[in-house]
């Protein structure tokens, strides 16, 4: 049988909307895809931990609170420190235009603003995952 | 609401005219779809007839405003008393800046003050704790203690202001930390006016800023209900919340059922704490969403009243009318802000604007058009205000008490959803209650489902959103959006240790210890966190003796 | 040895994840694996957990590590949760209730779904045990839902079986079905602090008492995890049943036997490939049911003949 691809779909910083993520969780697993859901109040480091341990191929993080530049680009850099580069990481949420160059730029591989289907969520896992 | 043989006369003659002129015009031009629906997934007939409601009794299911069971308001007169407060959220980096704005809203008719706090203040964490790393000042704004509070209200009179917080898991903290203030402007807590938020179980349902297990929250809650009693009667002691709820994809139906649901667990845990239920539950208050269609959303309103008030009468006995009535803050849908054709949002909201008001809402937030993208300029938030405005002065709907009442359809729906409101409540109580319901996921998972169901309608396109999934067009990235000063964080950071360097130290550790025991036995703590705030224990200490007396929340997911 | 393998036997997390990945997806890589690390097994202690949904086996779970990681030892956790028969993707969520636990050094989770895996699905979490015992963990947990018959066939080859019951859901205990009280070592109530919860140890200790033909009575605890409850004495029961299964050499005689079966498993399932591949070959197969249709022939006749050019 054909492995499946494995994504982390986490909640990094203190936010508490859950919509999103829970929306992407369901939208993946019925895409096929094993997803581990870690839940809300996740910090980089556990984020990341969690991701080498379930030897994840996609990490997704959903951030509302706009404190997406200071959590997201650190969930790459101790990604790096560990050698585990190679997992691919996308986000998605209240992220203003202005912020993606800068995201990009520091490895996240996609952020997904409101109104994204989940068809192309999906889609951009499928087209994008590196390790598999 | 008529008598039996005009029922069947009418019924007679819908039959004639399906069969000869609706028969006729569907032969020629047929519907464009097979079948309609309500923003909430429910089938919506093609017409309403008297036959719809003929079970609803007028005298006593509709009856008269500011009368049991209240569904046609909770106040006789309604908007031609006086207008609802138009009660704009803000609050955004530091207290000074949010100060500015508010003083701002207040010069231009806003008429109450609604606080918004930042994440680590609303999870009870200084700016300096680790999981507050980027996340300071950033949805609202960030209070550490009674230093950043007396800043934010420094030149409003706590007198003639009514102010709302968004607060829950330390409400108390931010109670008394408002007390406080209004102490040093020399206003006596009698005075005050306004509502915290403290409505833990939606946070574990929905919006996630909890902190405390179930028990020791509940008691927290009822110990503020006591203490407000005594000694702040004027004080909204909680907001039972289904605006988040619906945010977080539930429909109109579930919205008042999970709602009302939570104010059950509410009263019972009061009564329970030896509380008389009419001292109490005047003071309770509800906040719902104005989502997009505005006929179910004003039956919703109508519904949630009537269904309350038979809730208090009938399963708690109250016998004061104040406790029967149902009186609510609304806010229009975030959920359905798109970040396409951001000005587009400027007429959902006016639409949203126009249910929360033909359904009888006592104060209302209207969100900025910007808000899928950031948190809203100036500019946008004062379009925002306008919109209450015109809704208010040129509209026409506020001058005639509950304005859709005996439509035959509005009248069907608030039946309708007060009977799957009900069933759910009915659901729940099957569970052992809402705590236990949530414990089990059960609510959760009913609204993820819903909320589901709601994207893959979109994704389908079989429900329509201008300018996400149909007229579309391409567009620059938006400019000038409100960005938080990134050195916010390491401001409120000096500002604590300037605190903590100023106040009696051995002073703060005796309010804290006490606070700890009275943690640790069954006494109310509002008094020891009120003596706490004084000597300028910030947020965190305080609610870190709570964490330790008390443990922390486990979060129950089902997807 | 390979690097993997070398990374993996130091306690190395990465090598740990990267070898459970090749366990789950190829065949290959499990033998090449399983072989190298063989000597190095046999030292943890196998905790299977399991019960109805919504008993709190996370939490207990939860608490039980943090007791154990308390006293200096190191653990390993493999929660299963199941695959959507539909689209083959699944939620795997009880991370959610062991979030402190990511950090911790010594503790390892992995999140398994029971994927496709006709009666495979022990084999992978068997394997999957091997590695984190390889590793150097003092203790192996091994979280399932106590539902269907696959999941009961992953946990009773543990060591020791704990079975998580909860009060309030129902007359679950009397549908509970007695092959699953059967493999219980230890019962545990929790959410004792519910309405109800004397009732249910209560009927727990009457069903075991129906059973007299057991080796050793469990014990019949209660236990609230959410508060950190009755988490002592149930690491103190875990540590007895170890004792008990080492003096009595009861130990010696379950590993026997679970060897025992996974090698005729294993030998089953090559044999079944030799015959699937030899049956297909040339339609032979596709003939021989239509003859058997056709009353040519009939079934035994077919075996007998297929043995005999498969024995060759």
């Amino acid at each position: 049988m054909e492995k499946p691809i494995r994504v982390l779909v986490a909640k990094p910083g203190l936010d508490g909307h859950d919509r999103g993520a829970k929306l992407i969780a369901r939208a993946l697993r019925d895409a096929g895809m094993e997803v581990i859901y870690t839940g809300l109040r996740q910090s980089p480091e556990q984020i990341v931990a969690a991701a080498i341990q379930e030897d994840v191929d996609v990490i997704g993080m959903s951030i509302l609170s706009g404190a997406h530049n200071h959590l997201l680009p650190k969930v790459v850099e101790l990604l790096k420190a560990q050698g585990a580069d190679d997992i691919l990481v996308f986000g998605g949420g209240v992220i203003p235009e202005d912020d993606i160059p800068g995201l990009k730029a520091q490895g996240i591989a996609e952020v997904f603003t409101p109104g994204t289907t989940t068809t192309e969520t999906i889609e951009f896992i499928k087209n994008n995952v590196k390790r598999h | 609401m008529f008598d039996k043989q005009e029922i069947a006369l009418i019924a007679e003659a819908k039959k004639e005219w399906e069969e000869s002129v609706l028969a006729k015009s569907l032969a020629k031009a047929p519907e464009s779809k097979e079948v309609f629906r309500t923003g909430s997934g429910d089938v919506i007939n093609r017409l309403y007839t008297p036959e719809d409601i003929k079970d609803v009794d007028y005298k006593s299911e509709i009856g008269f405003p500011g009368q049991y069971p209240f569904t046609r308001g909770y106040q006789p007169t309604m908007y031609r008393g006086r207008n609802w407060t138009m009660r704009m959220y803000a609050g955004f980096a530091t207290a000074e800046e949010s100060n500015e704005r508010y003083k701002y809203l207040v010069e231009q008719g806003s008429t109450g003050l609604s606080v918004a706090f930042d994440l680590p203040t609303q999870i009870g964490y200084d700016s300096d704790h680790p999981l507050s790393e980027g996340e300071v000042g950033k949805v609202g704004v960030a209070i550490d203690s009674l230093a950043d509070m007396e800043i934010l209200f420094n030149g409003i009179p706590l007198d003639k202001v009514s102010t709302s917080m968004t607060i829950n898991a330390p409400a108390s903290v931010l109670l008394a930390m408002y007390i406080a203030v209004a102490e040093k402007q020399g206003v006596t807590p009698d005075k005050l006016r306004g509502t915290i938020q403290n409505d833990v179980l939606k946070e574990y349902i929905a919006r996630g800023t909890y902190i405390f297990p179930t028990e020791p929250s509940m008691r927290l809650i009822t110990n503020i209900f006591e203490y407000c009693t005594k000694n702040v009667p004027q004080w909204n002691t909680i907001s039972i919340s289904g605006y988040h709820i619906r945010e977080a994809g539930s429909t109109a139906a579930q919205e008042v059922g999970f709602t009302l649901a939570d104010g059950i667990a509410y009263v019972e845990a009061a009564i329970k704490a030896g509380l008389n239920v009419d001292d109490f539950a005047p003071r309770l208050s509800f906040f719902f969403n104005a989502h997009l269609d505005v006929l179910e959303e004003v039956a919703k309103y109508r519904a949630a009243r009537r269904l309350w008030a038979k809730i208090m009468k009938e399963r708690f006995g109250a016998k004061k009318e104040k406790s029967m009535m149902l009186k609510f803050h609304t806010q229009t849908a975030g959920c359905t802000l798109t970040a396409q054709q951001p000005n587009n949002n400027i007429i959902r909201v006016a639409m949203q604007t126009l249910a929360a008001v033909m359904g009888g809402t006592q104060s209302l937030h209207t969100n900025s058009r910007d808000e899928a993208l950031a948190l809203p300029t100036t500019e946008s938030v004062t379009i925002a205000l306008r919109t209450q405005q015109i809704v208010a002065y040129e509209s026409g709907v506020t001058r005639t008490v509950d304005p859709l009442a005996g439509s035959y359809y509005v009248e069907a729906k608030t039946k309708q959803i007060e009977e799957e409101a009900m069933a759910y409540i009915k659901k729940i109580d099957e569970l052992g209650g809402a705590t236990r319901a949530i414990d089990l996921g059960y609510i959760q998972q009913e609204i993820s489902d819903s909320a589901y169901k709601y994207q893959m309608e979109i994704e389908s396109g079989e429900r329509i959103v201008v300018g996400v999934n149909k007229f579309q067009v391409e567009e620059e990235p938006p400019k000038g959006l409100l960005r938080v000063d990134p050195s916010v964080g390491e401001m409120q950071k000096k500002k604590i240790q300037d605190v903590k360097a100023k106040r009696n130290n051995a002073a703060v550790t005796e309010k804290l210890e006490a606070l700890r025991k009275a943690c640790e036995g069954t006494e109310n703590v509002m008094p020891f966190i009120l003596d706490a705030v004084r000597e300028y224990a910030t947020l965190g200490e305080i609610c870190g003796v709570m964490r330790e007396v008390f443990g922390e929340y486990e979060q129950s997911v089902l997807l | 040895m390979s690097e993997l393998i070398e990374k993996l036997l130091a306690g190395d997390k990465r090598a740990v994840a990267r070898a459970i990945t090749a366990i789950e997806n190829y065949e290959d890589e499990t033998e090449a694996i399983i072989k190298e690390i063989h000597k190095y097994t046999g030292n943890a202690h196998v905790i299977g957990i399991t019960g109805p949904p919504g008993a709190g086996k996370s939490t207990l779970t939860d608490k039980i590590v943090k007791n154990l990681i308390a006293k200096g030892k190191k653990v390993g956790i493999i929660a299963v949760d199941p695959t959507s028969p539909y689209s083959g993707g699944s939620i795997l969520g009880d991370r959610i209730r062991m979030q402190d636990l990511a950090l911790e050094p010594n503790v390892f989770i992995r999140s398994m779904g029971t994927r496709g895996y006709l009666g495979g699905l022990s084999k992978a979490t068997h394997n999957a045990v091997k590695v984190l015992d390889a590793s150097g963990v003092d203790y192996i947990f091994i979280e399932t839902v106590g539902v269907g018959q696959s999941e009961v066939d992953i946990v009773k080859t543990a060591d020791t079986v704990l079975m998580v019951m909860v009060p309030g859901l129902g007359d679950d205990i009397q549908s509970i079905k007695a092959g699953v009280m059967e493999i219980g070592d230890i019962f545990v109530v929790n959410k004792a602090d519910l309405f109800g919860a004397p009732r249910t140890a209560t009927e727990i200790n009457m069903m075991l008492d129906l059973n007299q033909n057991m080796k050793r009575r469990p014990p019949v605890l209660l236990a609230t995890a959410g508060k950190n409850e009755g988490i002592d004495e149930l690491v103190d029961e875990l540590e007895k049943h170890r004792e008990y299964l080492n003096e009595t050499g009861e130990l010696t005689e379950r590993r026997l036997n679970n060897t025992r079966m996974e090698v005729i498993e294993l030998i089953e399932s090559e044999l079944r490939k030799i015959v699937i591949n030899h049956t297909e070959e040339e339609g032979r197969m596709k003939k021989c049911v239509e003859d058997i249709l056709a009353k040519s022939t009939d079934i035994y006749t077919v075996r007998d003949e297929f043995l005999k050019s498969i024995r060759g």
